[in-house]
């Protein structure tokens, strides 16, 4: 896979544009609510430097790993059951987009009440936000699967789950990775939103807790953190996402 | 090979399609009834008004469309619903799987009936060279125009080297010289594996030059009005073309033809 220029050359533009504004905004504003983006990165360098820190990005890793696990692994086969299976389909797919839509916040208490306050509560968490889209974009995909595949699966005499494995879901892929894109974005928000509402421990927690305290270089650092994790992934993603799609 | 042979490879008995509408809309007579029977060995080509049901028929005989009514037997086996071992199709559409290479795509067909490996490069690597298709080997579908993604699925079927060829408008994206010569290529197919080819085509002298027998359909519901032989010798080409027979054949067609195109034709208007 290659990139071409500007898609190399954008990013950069834009991150460059980013933080000029950033500088700008701290020229206007000040030391109460800002730091420049020099002081930030020289806080987060110390942040990682403190042995009290790493327990908090541990947690948040772990609790993101799994969440993402459990997102696509679910994601996929709700998508590809409902996708398959019309009727199943037509009953669950309404289910599935209001829970798309209502604030999943509200849920939190019931996965609270369920899971204890730990480390399984944020992972609940983060994963009732990714599945969504993965199943979504899954669900459409298999549905989408240009019949004159599966007609070739019949004639070339492909058993059901070959169907399924061989044409349906190499159809759909690029759709798939569409949704674990979208499923990525979401499974973070849903986590560190965990953390911040109701958690011990972890980057959300530590957000929270310095929002509380008004430590402005800690939210600065932080935030920082998240920001370029998100940003860094996603691009690479949507490069794979892209390379994917122009085959089709 | 057996081209003489007068037995019978496929049978349709009084064939009917109707496509059922669901939620109340009104039902489709697309089909029938029809009575034919293919010979072992021969080459029928079909032609017929847009569409009269064409592509209909040829799912009946692949087995991939139940029938309404009526009966198809192939190689004296009654088909139902599911392809029988030994039939190949192409269909009207570009069906190349976009995520495989071109080799993979010709391939696909052979590795799931489990040929071993070795046959299957060997197999791949002479349909490649036969479609002229040997610098793409590597190269996906997006990569190819029209005409060489359909040869790319005549291949995939070609190497499965099946008893039967289903062949529906193969070469509609081609260009008039290139479908000429994909002609000639798919008679000496058919002389060297002496496979019987059912080959649907809108092009009159096409169907005049490459098939021993056409049948001519009607406007929907498509019936056989006609069947003109041809009676051309196994060893034809596309020379063919400049002799008065061939003439008096296309002729024939569209005398046939021009009737039945006009009613459907007509029908577009209505609509
Ligand atoms: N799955 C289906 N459901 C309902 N109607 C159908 C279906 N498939 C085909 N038909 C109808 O049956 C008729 C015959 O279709 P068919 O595709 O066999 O025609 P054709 O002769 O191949 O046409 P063309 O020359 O355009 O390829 C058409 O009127 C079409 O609308
Ligand atoms: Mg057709």
């Amino acid at each position: 896979m290659s990139l071409t220029r500007i898609e190399i050359l954008g990013p950069i533009l834009v991150s460059v544009a980013l933080l000029a504004i950033w500088q700008c905004a701290y020229w206007l504003i000040g030391d109460i609510a800002l730091r420049s983006p020099g002081q930030t990165v020289r806080f987060a360098g110390e942040l990682l430097s403190r042995p009290t820190f790493w327990p908090h990005l541990v947690e948040t890793a772990k609790a993101f790993v799994a969440a993402l696990a459990i997102a696509s692994l679910l994601g996929l086969t709700i998508g590809l059951l409902l996708g398959l299976g019309k009727t199943a389909g037509d009953v669950f797919e309404p289910m599935l987009i209001a829970l798309y839509s209502i604030p999943k916040v509200t849920l939190y208490p019931i996965l609270l009440l369920s899971f204890g306050l730990g480390l399984s509560a944020k992972i609940a968490f983060g994963a009732l936000h990714g599945f969504i889209p993965v199943a979504l974009f899954t669900m459409n995909a298999a549905r989408n699967v240009r019949p004159i595949f599966l007609k070739t699966g019949r004639v070339m005499k492909l058993s059901r789950w070959d169907v399924v494995r061989k044409i349906v879901f190499p159809a759909a892929l690029p759709e798939i990775f569409t949704g674990l894109r979208v499923g990525f974005s979401l499974t973070m928000i849903g986590t560190v939103l965990g953390e911040m509402f109701a958690s011990q421990r972890g980057l959300g927690y530590l957000l929270m807790n310095a929002i509380g305290l008004h430590h402005v270089d800690v939210i600065m650092a932080v935030t920082l953190m998240l920001v370029l994790f998100a940003a860094v992934i996603s691009f690479a993603l949507l490069a794979i996402d892209r390379h994917l799609h122009k085959r089709f | 090979m057996p081209h003489d042979t007068n037995k019978v490879h496929v049978s349709l008995r009084h064939v009917t399609k109707t496509f059922r509408r669901a939620g109340g809309g009104q039902d489709v007579h697309a089909l029938g009834p029809i009575d034919l029977d293919l010979k072992r060995g021969e080459f029928f080509a079909v032609v017929g008004p847009s569409g009269c049901g064409k592509s209909t028929l040829l799912e009946v005989l692949a087995g991939l469309t139940p029938v309404t009514d009526g009966t198809v037997v192939f190689e004296d086996q009654p088909i139902h619903g599911n392809v029988p071992d030994g039939v190949g199709v192409v269909f009207q559409e570009d069906a190349c799987f976009p995520w495989m290479t071109v080799s993979d795509n010709i391939a696909f067909g052979l590795r799931q009936a489990g040929i071993p490996a070795a046959e299957t490069a060997r197999r791949v690597a002479a349909a490649l060279e036969l479609m002229g298709l040997g610098q793409f080997a590597r190269s996906h579908p997006a990569q190819l125009s029209g005409g060489m993604r359909q040869r790319v699925c005549i291949a995939r079927t070609l190497v499965l080297q099946p008893r039967l060829i289903l062949l529906d408008e193969p070469f509609g994206a081609l260009d008039q010289q290139t479908r000429l010569l994909m002609g000639e290529e798919v008679l000496r197919l058919w002389r060297e594996t002496g496979a019987t080819i059912f080959l649907i085509t809108h092009a009159l002298d096409e169907a005049a030059m490459l098939a021993d027998r056409i049948g001519v359909m009607s406007a929907r519901p498509g019936r056989l009005l006609e069947i003109v032989e041809t009676g051309w010798a196994p060893d034809r080409d596309s020379t063919i073309v400049e002799t008065p027979e061939f003439g008096q054949v296309t002729a024939r067609l569209w005398q046939w033809l021009r009737v039945e195109s006009m009613k459907s034709v007509g029908r577009m208007d209505r609509r």
